[in-house]
């Protein structure tokens, strides 16, 4: 992958131009692992579950959710095994962040694991990847095999008569399967169904038992926070959203890439700054902000911090960290064609209003995208697409339904020029380069 | 099609590998895939068989996931990302450039075997879009000449 870096804060990304990062002798050279044998020989179990509380980090898979206290959900009390899953399962479209970790900073990402196996007291633990990332699979495979070799993982880990094992789990290439209850499904050899929540994984989770799900970005953090310590995490970002974050910028921009910056920073300084502003010149039109699941912002925007309190203002939500970029030549029903497609080839089928409601959805739009729209399909789509939300079990059903509503919300003359004039007055024709 | 003695007992390995058997199944079903590049009810059968698991419980899962074709392709099996941050950057003429070129339909194989196109959601390479996944590997920041030239390749490699 081609990962732009420039000037950014870099934590994670600290030493992820080093061709060698991923070897182990490399990675230890730079630091890997001494936070792993820091929290085995010093921090007690309960200091390090406070520690991660008063970081703030916030889980970077999409919910954003304060990751010590989903830890601090487990009830240590349990006769039950407790398990933590990393979630490999990176799908959203317009997310590429955690694949350049594992390729690039693999023995980071499997000291975050270990980290926050010893959080939960948790003696297996299951690294799940999405099934087509190759490289980083065998990235993550040979460092958790050097891992063992070096004594970090297995029996009594460096003397301290802490065992764990952790286990690489290759995805069959579902995007429910990044739902924390459709992975454990997965994981269990069933069809990757989410489940209905409560009870939550923390109380019974895999195989009925209390379980994390943690996301591959938050867990490579923990490294860095056992090491130089929850208020240098939490002095960056903001109060509320603390540290930094790995944003993949994609669409129309000069330079896409991964960048990471400190939450707040301004979406215009990742654009122009960073992403060297929009493709050939042309006029910003919209972005979303967080992966395909969320909502557009426009151009009068852009100045919203990129954290999860402004962007939630802003009426979007910082999601995934996936910025995707759209210029004056994108038809805004040819894009919510192309995400309700997504969604309906995504849906796992569990629920009725998702399984129905994403097909019908679909149907729809590429009816009005390919000139043969009716008057009254604008009003069936918004009262299917509010059908849908909030009626599943999952959030892949209310995901479904933003594309449409938020394009139809911004971009209505659009719709009504497609079903009007049967034809697009934007036209997207983006021609593959020669 | 049988499942060899080697990829027999990576299943059973794998079986031990968690606390229920049943999880062995999708590593299983990728142990049979990368034998034989696709999956059917005879190898859902000997999978089964070894974990001594039911043959519907194999079925089931490897019904659910788009990774295991359930019948041959050809040599190089082309991946085209065709979800928005691709689309935005021509995934759609590389789709149709690949097409006429081979003189083929989506899903079809070249009558030399070699080569089958194919749409899919995003492969999570946004940020080099526009992207293919050909087998295994990531061919990403395509461009018709670059495209050009890796055919050409696996022509020459025939």
């Amino acid at each position: 992958m081609e990962a732009a870096i420039g000037a950014q804060k870099r934590v994670l990304f600290e030493h992820i131009d080093d061709p060698n990062l991923h070897n182990i002798d490399r990675a230890i050279e730079l630091g890997a692992y001494k936070a792993w044998a820091k929290v085995l020989k010093e921090i007690k179990r309960e200091d390090l579950v406070q520690l991660v509380k008063d970081s703030g980090l916030r889980g970077r898979g999409g919910a954003g959710f304060p990751t010590g206290l989903k830890w601090s959900f487990v009830p240590q009390n349990s006769p039950k095994p407790k398990y933590l899953c990393c979630n490999a399962d990176e799908s959203e479209p317009g997310t590429c962040k955690d694949r350049v970790l594992m390729e690039n900073d693999p023995h980071n990402v499997i000291e975050g694991v270990l980290i926050a196996a010893r959080a939960i007291d948790c003696h297996i633990a299951f690294f799940y990847i999405r099934g087509e990332y190759d490289l980083s699979m065998r990235r993550i495979e040979k460092a958790i095999s050097d891992a063992y070799a070096r004594g970090f993982l297995g029996k009594n880990i460096l003397g301290s008569g802490y065992d764990l094992e952790l286990v690489l789990h290759r995805g069959g290439g579902a995007y429910i399967c990044g739902e924390e209850t459709a992975l454990l499904s997965s994981l269990e050899g069933e069809k990757g169904l989410s489940r209905i929540k409560p009870p939550f994984p923390a109380v019974s989770g895999l195989y009925a038992c209390p379980t994390v799900v943690n996301n591959v970005e938050t867990l490579a953090n923990l490294p860095r926070i056992v090491m130089r310590g929850a208020q240098w995490y939490a002095a960056m970002g903001t109060p509320k959203s603390t540290g930094t974050r790995i944003f993949s910028v994609s669409g129309h921009v000069k330079k896409p890439g991964n960048y990471e910056l400190e939450l707040g920073t301004p979406l215009r300084t990742l654009i122009y700054d960073f992403a060297g502003g929009i493709l050939d010149d042309k006029k910003l039109k919209a972005v979303i902000p967080g992966g395909s699941s969320v909502p557009v912002l426009l151009p009068d925007q852009l100045d919203t911090p990129l954290d999860f309190e402004s962007v939630q203002a802003a009426g979007s939500m910082l999601g995934s960290g996936a910025v995707i970029v759209m210029h004056e030549e994108t038809c805004m029903v040819w894009v919510a064609e192309l995400l309700a497609h997504f969604y309906m080839h995504e849906s796992c089928g569990k629920c009725t209003p998702c399984r129905q409601g994403t097909g019908w959805l679909y149907e729809i739009v590429h009816r009005i995208e390919h000139g043969q729209g009716k008057p009254e399909d604008l009003a069936t789509l918004e009262d299917l697409a509010h059908n849908i939300e909030g009626n599943t079990i999952c959030a892949l059903g209310d995901a479904s339904a933003v594309p449409v509503l938020t394009t139809l919300r911004h971009f209505k003359d659009e719709y009504v020029h497609h079903i009007e004039h049967k034809t697009c007055k934007v036209k997207s024709n983006f021609r593959l380069r020669s | 099609m049988i499942l060899s003695q080697d990829t027999k007992l990576k299943i059973s390995q794998a079986g031990t590998r968690y606390p229920k058997i049943r999880s062995a199944i999708l590593p299983a079903l990728h142990l049979a895939y990368e034998e034989h590049g696709f999956l059917n009810d005879q190898m859902y059968e000997q999978i089964a068989e070894v974990l001594g698991v039911k043959f519907i419980e194999v079925a089931e899962a490897a019904s659910f996931y788009t990774m295991f074709p359930k019948a041959p392709r050809g040599r190089y099996l082309i991946q085209v990302c065709r979800n928005i941050s691709c689309a935005l950057m021509g995934s759609h003429h590389l789709t149709q450039y690949l097409l006429t070129k081979f003189g083929v339909k989506l899903g079809e194989t070249t009558k030399d075997g070699l080569f089958t196109v194919v749409e899919v959601e995003c492969l999570g390479s946004c940020c080099s879009a526009p992207m293919m996944q050909v087998n295994e590997k990531y061919f990403e920041n395509l461009t018709q000449a670059k495209v050009d030239q890796l055919i050409a390749e696996w022509k020459a490699a025939k």
